[in-house]
């Protein structure tokens, strides 16, 4: 690709715990799976370096535990990373890392450029409020004190993602699984995120459900042009959405390429186990 | 004669460190600062966290008025009026511009503070953010990243669900263009009263154990909607049956008798010392 990433993570770790000194030194450290057997320190994230560009679709794939809700949380905020840094293509955080900037700035950044849908959307919904008021959330955070002008965006969104404006005043606990999830994306999309995080999104929810979830999200990337990140356990979500796929294990990016390199040739021995069972 | 307690209730160390607590709250206004608050001879939520900032302050000198809900003779203000009399033998009076200290809940008295004054508000629910969020190592997150949408998106509810922000009371204000301040239940009618007072106004929570204050001329701002601004109780064309007032803040009496509904200063001394003549205002009743 030509253009500059939109996003640009270098070496990014998530620890939790604080390690002795049997696992301090990443030469030496002997790690079960992804936890120090010694002192119980969990390296969650290791080493993770990848590029976004503006306009692609970037899958994670990986077994439970591998540490991909972890990373999402971590490119959002919810979560501090422990090492690395972050890039953003944005004219006021050019040549900035994001995760030394201070929360206050880092909420900033989450509230004009990210948006994120949450592997349980008790998560990422007020579900006491109505879904027109959570959508509106996003947008007060982003500065915007005009009801008038949010209620628009908000009914915009609401048709976009197919929940019936009769019901925009509901309480998302009112809802399905499918339309909290919808409920969700368009709250995400409200302030026009250029960069767009997805865990999980379609995780439980029926299998036609699922289909039309993620014909949503294809067409709002067509239609929009937004930057995605999409996490997913499941390959079939990975194959039809993404341009470019890394494989997680244990914390590590253990392969990335092309979605239909890394699913139809796999390099390495644990995503050629991955891929084959599940074909 | 002996005194059954030291001066004001407290022994001196709990007065100073009320004190301090206060000193802070004045340096950073809008600010909750969490103090030790102490077992009082009354129940929490009557009140015991603007006694407690009463009995921190209040010195032989000073002139004491406590009111409930407009008035100086309710059961709550009368047992807070007679302890604060017993421990310190202060002039207690009904005349808002009379007292130095003016102790109240749910209400700013009608008759501007002035300058040297000091109104100390009762506070059941300090947290303007609680009912998003629970969490009060949150909520202080929150106030330190000034972000505050939670407040707001509490008041676009209401706009959504009835066309307008409904807080029947306890409206959030901005204070100094920092802190977002529960103002402690006052109708919104009397938030503006908070805007560059000229008296210090303390508030006191006993059974949060937080003490707020907003100091002599500091910017307190309602919250409001560009589209949708800030508004007062209305009451139209009413007026007071007593003394004909027009701006002040009425309470609704029914008749039932009569089948009759009337309007009433809810600020009862400000009513008597209009029909008294001694203060005039918008709409008075000429009794010569
Ligand atoms: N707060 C925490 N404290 C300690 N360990 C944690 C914490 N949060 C996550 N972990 C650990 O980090 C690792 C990665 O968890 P994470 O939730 O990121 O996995 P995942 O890939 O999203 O799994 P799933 O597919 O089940 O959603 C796990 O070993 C988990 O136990
Ligand atoms: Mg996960
Ligand atoms: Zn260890
Ligand atoms: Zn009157």
């Amino acid at each position: 690709m030509h253009d500059e990433p939109i996003l640009k993570i270098q070496r990014l770790e998530k620890v939790f715990g604080r390690g002795c000194s049997h696992c301090q030194h990443e030469d030496t450290r002997q790690l079960e799976k992804n936890f120090c057997p010694y002192c119980g320190t969990v390296y969650a994230c290791r080493n993770i370096s990848f590029e976004l560009f503006p306009g692609e679709i970037l899958g994670i794939v990986g077994e439970s535990g591998s540490g991909k809700s972890t990373l999402m949380q971590c490119l959002y905020f919810d979560e501090t990373a422990t090492g690395g840094e972050m890039f953003i293509n944005h004219e006021d955080f050019k040549g900035k890392n994001i995760f030394a900037l201070s929360n206050q700035q880092k909420r900033n950044v989450r509230n004009h450029i990210l948006g994120m849908v949450y592997q349980n959307p008790t998560k990422g919904l007020k579900m006491n409020f109505s879904s027109i008021g959570n959508i509106a959330e996003k947008l007060i955070a982003a500065g915007n004190r005009h009801v008038g002008e949010m209620e628009r965006v908000g009914m915009e969104l609401l048709d976009k993602v197919h929940i019936p404006l009769f019901r925009m005043k509901e309480e998302p606990k009112r809802f399905s699984g499918g339309m909290q999830q919808r409920v969700q994306i368009a709250k995400a999309l409200s302030n026009y995120p250029p960069i767009l995080f997805l865990d999980e999104v379609t995780t439980g929810l029926d299998l036609s459900v699922q289909a039309s979830v993620l014909d949503l999200i294809k067409t709002i990337q067509r239609e929009m042009g937004i930057s995605m990140i999409v996490v997913s356990h499941d390959l079939a979500v990975i194959r039809m959405l993404a341009d470019r796929t890394m494989v997680m294990l244990n914390g590590e990016v253990i392969e990335a390429g092309l979605t239909d390199q890394v699913l139809e040739d796999p390099q390495d021995a644990y995503t050629q186990q991955l891929v084959y069972s599940l074909l | 004669m002996t005194r059954l307690h030291q001066f004001a209730f407290f022994d001196e160390g709990s007065k100073k460190e009320i004190r301090r607590t206060i000193l802070k709250a004045i340096s950073i206004p809008g600010y909750q600062v969490p103090f030790s608050s102490r077992e009082m001879p009354i129940a929490r939520g009557w009140g015991t966290g603007g006694l407690q900032v009463t009995l921190a302050i209040i010195g032989q000198e000073d002139v004491l008025k406590v009111i409930d809900q407009g008035s100086d003779e309710s059961v709550n203000a009368v047992n807070i009026k007679k302890l604060v009399e017993k421990t310190t033998g202060v002039t207690i009076t009904e005349k808002t511009a009379e007292a130095t200290i003016i102790q109240s809940r749910h209400r700013i008295p009608e008759q501007t503070l002035t300058e040297g004054q000091v109104l100390v508000l009762q506070v059941p629910a300090p947290e303007p953010l609680r009912s998003v969020e629970k969490s009060e190592r949150q909520t202080k997150i929150l106030h330190a990243e000034e972000e505050y949408s939670g407040a707001w998106l509490q008041l676009f509810e209401q706009i959504m669900k009835y066309g307008q922000t409904n807080t029947g009371a306890d409206h959030p204000v901005y204070v100094a263009g920092r802190y977002v301040m529960a103002p402690s239940p006052i109708p919104r009618f009397d938030n503006h009263k908070m805007n560059h007072s000229e008296a210090l106004i303390l508030l006191g929570a006993g059974r949060e154990k937080k003490i707020y204050a907003v100091p002599p001329y500091t910017d307190v701002r309602s919250l409001a909607f560009e589209d949708y601004p800030f508004t007062v109780e209305s009451f139209a064309t009413e007026a007071c049956h007593l003394c004909g007032a027009t701006d002040t803040y009425l309470d609704e009496i029914i008749d039932a008798d009569k089948d009759k509904v009337y309007y009433q200063c809810n600020d009862s001394h400000h009513c008597l010392e209009r029909v008294n003549g001694v203060i005039e205002g918008k709409g008075d009743i000429s009794y010569a």
